[in-house]
């Protein structure tokens, strides 16, 4: 019997704080996420470098992507939706460091990260149109929705959670199984569509979260920018 | 062995082989309209190939949903303590 994948076992200890595996890797990635964003944007120039190009490329893309989903300049919502897709991509590619397990195997990195969307979420909902306006949009089309609409807001939230959980935990759990039965080799192809599913992932996790917060936020003003759209 | 352990085993297999037809269908469905229309218009493969991903993953995801209650019933059975 291989071991539940639910189950989480402290690493070491700091004190009275016990440390797992998937809190220590996290701080890893966050270190390495913060500390390569310094280190490779602390020399930017006019004329780009092919180093700055290809990190202008991303932020680019990603701004696009804002862009497409949610109708408004991405600026506002760039910080939050680039470091989540960027932090989930390199957290379920994490895999690939021999001995690391990717924190969102476990349900409490998803948990928080889906926590992060709700909050935001509510917090650019009431931004964009007021506590009154926000509450309102519960009682769209009728108020015999109220509730039916509250249950949604939970459950979809619910839903982001063992969405991530699931996959990346099924393919952690798949590649223990086929390891136990044939050691070398054979796990390979999994792996390679572990990644895949990886990123894939990343992607759907980062697109629902734009969607809901876009949602909450409705067509705002002031944030809609047309400049640079074609007609 | 109890029955609640009995039932547990049988409840998680009877949930993912079931779990997994829906999906099946559906991801088998969505793969040959996809193919369909890369016939019909080769140029918009790309486009197509990223969408087709994307809505893969979406659908199998309910197969995962009927994994993580399988992988629930067996290893954090609220039932057995």
């Amino acid at each position: 019997m291989t071991e539940s994948p639910l189950a989480i076992y402290a690493l070491f200890h700091l004190g009275p704080i016990a440390v797992t595996e998937p809190v220590a890797v996290t701080w890893g990635l966050m270190l390495l996420l913060v500390g390569g964003s310094i280190l490779l944007t602390r020399r930017l120039a006019l004329h780009p470098t092919a180093r700055q190009a290809a990190l202008e490329l991303l932020v680019t893309t990603i701004e696009g992507q804002i862009r497409d989903t949610m109708r408004v300049a991405p600026a506002r919502y760039l910080p939050l939706i680039g470091t989540l897709l960027l932090f989930i991509f390199f957290a379920n590619w994490s895999a690939l460091v021999p001995g690391v397990e990717p924190p969102t195997a476990h349900i409490e990195t998803d948990a928080a990260l889906a926590l992060i969307v709700f909050a935001a979420m509510v917090y650019h909902g009431v931004r964009a149109r007021g506590l009154r306006g926000y509450l309102a949009t519960f009682a769209e089309p009728t108020y015999v929705m109220v509730p039916l609409n509250l249950v949604e807001t939970i459950t979809r939230t619910f839903s982001m959670i063992v969405r991530l959980f699931g996959n990346v935990m099924s393919g952690v759990f798949v590649i223990g199984i086929v390891l136990s039965l044939v050691g070398l080799l054979v796990p390979v192809p999994l792996m390679a569509l572990d990644l895949l599913t990886g990123a894939v992932q990343a992607y759907i996790f980062t697109v629902l979260a734009m969607v809901f917060i876009g949602g909450a936020a409705g067509d705002d003003a002031e944030g809609k920018d047309n400049k640079d759209r074609t007609p | 062995m109890n029955l609640i352990e009995i039932a547990s085993i049988l409840g998680a297999a009877l949930a993912v082989s079931f779990g997994a037809i829906g999906p099946g269908l559906g991801e088998g469905r969505a793969v040959a309209a996809a193919m369909d229309a890369i016939a019909r218009q080769p140029e918009a493969a790309g486009t197509l190939t990223r969408t087709l991903f994307v809505g893969l993953a979406m659908i199998e995801t309910m197969a995962i949903y009927c994994l993580v209650i399988a992988l629930l019933l067996l290893f954090a059975n609220p039932f057995l303590h």
